[in-house]
């Protein structure tokens, strides 16, 4: 390994680093302050370390691609894992004696994830996968002694096990039918064909099976609203954000390399599942009373909007699918971080009813929480009215009316749910059951990703700039 | 530069009221009525400078101002105004200040976060009539849905959640179907020329083919009827203008419903000349279909203020029939019309809560016999529902005969039905004074006090207006004839062309 191969993976070496420093520092002390400032300490220091411009785009033997959708992408996540890391200080402070571990297993996640955005092989595709759900299993459960955790973190370990094999499988398919498991080459390959054969189709398949189910659109989101509602909110968080974000990233980098929107059989597909996840995911969020099973719906459905991108896969699709995940991690992060903070040692602040009349009793909270909620069903001066409008762009640029016009309707059933929480919220207020406590970094957190989602939604020049200078260019 | 002040004063204003209510409720009211009042009078001295005694012939954009914004998608930060504009923008302040007044007793709590969401409204709806980017006024024609959602889902009377919820579905669906419309106009135009922009200057000149153009006009269309509204799109309205505060129906009235037929004139007309033309005789079926159902509905209603509603619901059926009879007549008339039913509307509905905060009902049933002890609110309403039914002499006379003269060129046949409306208006408006001023007194008619300084302040230069304007009505068609005369003439030019290439091909 050269040098250069070394530096530009020094931020993925941090975070592997620090999961090990967590780890040794827990056998010898046990404070849950040190664990979580050595946490925020990583990942500040992997951000540090992110490559410089200028080396990009840097290849690494035949597993990772450090270019620009990685860089922008790997700081993203583990800007996210940031906001999550400060959330879970807070959560698990009033809840769980044995806190230390959790912290190993985040920054084992976060690093998976990070892993999964500059992969260019199968393998190591895998492996950064693997790394994500095999912690992520246990963050799942870590309440233990909450029954729904325990069980939500079942349920997400026989699934993605399942997914797993899926993707194994497919990627195997592949194989045997290329001989080559690096994105490049099997873009060469690829580009021979004129239609797919039987068991390179079969095996793209089952390696949308695998992906889809990491990104929980329909039909693979079975285990969404359950695993959401169950795990604790900051891991929820986390699921809606790093773990999707990166998979979808994957996609993209994979789909890309083939060329893989040639082939009517893989456009059907995708399109096929896009609809059926604005559809499904938007309906079933129609008469949840749970808000955090409001929230999971509400991202297959996100998932569904963002393939509509996806499948344009021009310039401008993979621009828009990067600013809307970075407006998607901000929003998802601002809504789990209400919850969060609402949520008292008993349970977490699911029930619609534990907001009625917020915006009365905690101003400054509503106001985020509205702000978030307004920035998902896309209205204007919020990061998401701007992502929305690439999202349909995108769209309208490629011609698939179809699609566009599918998103559109579906934007407007999701205004119900998300309207309907906001007047929830300004109803005359009552008492309510929950008592949480106050921790600053947390509201601090809130603050920032609000005030990121109302500039991003009035300017988003600069960031549209730092996007397509990475992302196109790079 | 002016006109982005203007829209930064209630952006501000609001701000600063929201913050101000912390210390002092009556300080958040006067930031607000400042804010509104200033803007006011500085719209009335551009209208006058640029045209003394308001006639602005031979000029054409008055203060344009251009900022780029989002380079990435050709997005400036682009305004301009013209005499329409402007008259809208004074339309816009002069219903502000009123709903500021009229809310000074009604509103109680919350003070300081009802005249934010007050002034942004203003803020959206002033933003709808000055901006010539079609990304920014898409932009402006949400930012104005979310705070009147706030108005009538907190302020609102009992069924507030409801018609809050319904308002705001109606408008952002119909609102989406107009960004895709935006987006195709902007690819296609960006396609055929290389520059990919949303300046709408840069858009007149877009070719669309004629089928595509059609169905891009139609999303437009998607957004204005429904804001209007024509039937069958209305159903909106009815439930949000009777549950909204006072303050929110005279600005859903007066000023939202504006929106529409201001997108209307400037936007689907002089993009889509050629679809217009071919839509043409629907949309003035449906103007006339409005009329009628408005007016028989407004006669079948007990409760007051959806009688009113119901009575815009048939007024703005005069604007489409004006509108789509592509005739200088007919669009000053539609001009005139949106002062007049601002005005007169915004006027029955501050009555309306007038006669709320005494009698804490809208029911007309429970009415009667008020003319006693309250003589002068009664001659004030008879005032605005004679103008209601179209007396001369007052604005919505001018407004309708204008447009009922000019539509009578191109479908006589629509223009006699649509006069029929002119009947149902004398049956329902008579009705609205019979109920509540004569008849058999009502129980609690006696020690009723008669209409306050404050609310004097308002309705009687509402009354002035409405009277002058019936009287000199030049002042308006002075300001307007220009940007009439220029759309009328991009659809004239359009058909020239088109008969042109059809002389050509052989």
């Amino acid at each position: 390994m050269s040098r250069a191969d070394l530096v530009s993976l020094l931020p993925h070496l941090v975070l592997a680093l620090g999961a090990v420093l967590v780890m040794m520092v827990i056998a010898v002390r046990r404070t849950h302050f040190m664990v979580y400032v050595l946490t925020c300490l990583t990942l500040v220091a992997a951000l540090y370390f992110l490559p410089d411009i200028e080396t990009l785009p840097h290849e690494v033997g035949v597993l990772f691609v450090v270019d620009g959708l990685g860089v922008f992408n790997t700081a993203l996540i583990v800007l996210a894992a940031l906001a999550v890391a400060v959330m879970s200080y807070a959560y698990f402070d009033s809840r769980e004696e044995r806190t230390g571990e959790y912290y190993v297993l985040f920054i084992l996640a976060t690093f998976g994830g990070c892993i999964m955005v500059i992969s260019g092989h199968f393998a190591s595709f895998f492996l950064g996968l693997e790394i994500l759900s095999v912690s992520l299993y246990g963050m799942i459960a870590y309440l233990r002694k909450r029954e729904r955790s325990d069980e939500a973190g079942i349920k997400y370990l026989i699934l993605a096990a399942f997914s797993s094999a899926f993707l194994l499988f497919g990627m195997a398919l592949i194989y045997a039918a290329t001989g080559d498991m690096t994105f490049s080459g099997l873009s060469g390959y690829f580009s021979a064909f004129d239609e797919l054969p039987l068991l390179v189709t079969a095996g793209l398949g089952l390696v949308v099976v695998g992906a889809g189910f990491k990104l929980s659109v329909v039909p693979f989101h079975m285990w969404t609203p359950d695993v959401y509602e169950g795990a604790p909110s900051p891991v929820a968080a986390f699921i809606s954000t790093v773990s999707k974000g990166a998979t979808m990233i994957l996609l993209v980098r994979f789909f890309i390399a083939i060329d893989g929107f040639r082939f009517p059989v893989v456009l059907t597909l995708f399109t096929v599942i896009s609809i059926a996840s604005m559809v499904v995911g938007n309906i079933l969020a129609l008469r949840q009373q749970n808000v955090k099973r409001i929230l999971a719906y509400s991202s297959i459905a996100h998932f569904g909007y963002l393939l509509v991108a996806f499948i344009a896969a021009d310039e401008l699709g993979v621009e828009a699918v990067n600013f809307y995940l970075m407006a998607y991690f901000a929003t998802m992060l601002g809504a789990f971080g209400v919850v969060t903070v609402l949520s008292d040692g008993e349970r977490d602040a699911e029930h619609l009813d534990d907001y009625r009349g917020l915006l009365w009793k905690r101003p400054g909270l509503a106001t985020v929480f509205v702000v978030t909620l307004l920035s998902l069903a896309g209205i204007p001066l919020t990061a998401g009215f701007v992502a929305k409008f690439y999202l349909l762009a995108s769209g309208v640029g490629t011609n698939q009316w179809l699609l566009v016009i599918l998103l559109v309707v579906n934007s407007i059933v999701g205004l119900f749910y998300y309207i309907r929480i906001i007047a929830v919220m300004f109803d005359s207020a009552k008492e309510g059951e929950l008592r949480p406590a106050g921790y600053v970094g947390n509201l601090a957190a809130l603050l920032i990703l609000a005030f990121l989602l109302v500039w991003f939604g009035v300017s988003p020049q600069g960031i549209i700039e730092v996007i397509r200078g990475l992302v196109i260019v790079g | 530069m002016t006109l982005i002040i203007i829209i930064g004063i209630l952006l501000v204003g609001g701000i600063l009221a929201w913050i101000a209510a912390r210390w002092s409720e009556v300080a958040s009211r006067w930031i607000s009525l400042t804010a509104v009042f200033v803007n006011l009078v500085w719209a009335v001295a551009i209208l006058m400078s640029n045209g003394p005694s308001f006639d602005l012939s031979g000029s054409e954009w008055l203060i344009r101002y251009d900022y780029p914004w989002i380079g990435r998608f050709g997005i400036g930060i682009s305004v301009a105004a013209d005499g329409l504009s402007l008259l809208l923008l004074i339309l816009t302040f002069f219903l502000g200040a009123v709903s500021v007044i009229v809310s000074w007793r009604e509103i109680r709590d919350r003070v300081g976060f009802f005249h934010f969401n007050l002034l942004w409204v203003l803020a959206g709806i002033a933003g709808v009539f000055v901006v010539m980017d079609l990304f920014l006024f898409y932009f402006f024609w949400e930012v104005m849905l979310i705070p009147m959602y706030f108005l009538i889902g907190i302020w609102g009377h009992e069924n507030r959640r409801y018609a809050a919820v319904k308002f705001f579905i109606f408008t952002q669906a119909s609102g989406l179907m107009m960004l895709l419309s935006i987006l195709g106009l902007y690819f296609i135009h960006g396609s055929n020329t290389g520059t990919y922009t949303f300046d709408y200057f840069e858009l007149l000149t877009a070719t669309v083919g004629i089928r595509t153009g059609r169905w891009l006009m139609l999303g437009f269309l998607a957004a204005f009827v429904v804001k209007l509204p024509v039937v069958p799109f209305h159903s909106w309205l009815p439930d949000a203008h009777s549950q909204a505060p006072t303050a929110g129906s005279v600005i859903l009235a007066g000023l939202l419903l504006k929106t529409g037929a201001y997108g209307m004139l400037r936007f689907v007309l002089p993009l889509f000349p050629d679809a217009s033309r071919d839509l043409a005789q629907v949309a003035m079926a449906l103007g006339v279909a409005g009329i009628l159902y408005g007016a028989l509905l407004a006669y079948g209603q007990s409760d007051l203020k959806r009688l009113v509603a119901y009575t815009s619901v048939s007024h703005m059926g005069f604007v489409m029939l004006g509108i789509f009879s592509f005739n200088e007549q007919a669009l000053q008339g539609v001009v005139m019309q949106l002062v007049a039913h601002g005005l007169s509307t915004g006027a029955l509905f501050v009555i309306a809560g007038a006669l709320y905060e005494r009698i804490h009902t809208r029911d007309l049933t429970v009415m009667g016999g008020y003319w006693s002890g309250m003589p002068f609110m009664g001659f004030i309403t008879l005032v605005f529902v004679m103008a209601s039914l179209g007396l001369p002499g007052l604005a919505n006379f001018i407004a309708e005969f204008l447009i009922l003269n000019g539509s009578w060129q191109v479908a006589p046949v629509l223009t006699v039905l649509g006069s029929l409306g002119l009947i149902l208006a004398m049956a329902y408006s008579l009705r609205i004074m019979q109920k509540i001023f004569f008849g058999p007194p009502a129980t609690a008619a006696s020690g009723l006090h008669d209409l306050n300084l404050r609310e004097k302040v308002v309705l009687v230069p509402m009354t002035l207006l409405i009277l002058f304007l019936g009287l000199f009505p030049q002042y308006v068609f002075g300001a307007s004839r220009e940007t009439v005369r220029d759309i009328l003439g991009m659809v004239m030019r359009s058909q020239a062309d088109l008969l042109q290439n059809i002389n050509d091909t052989p």
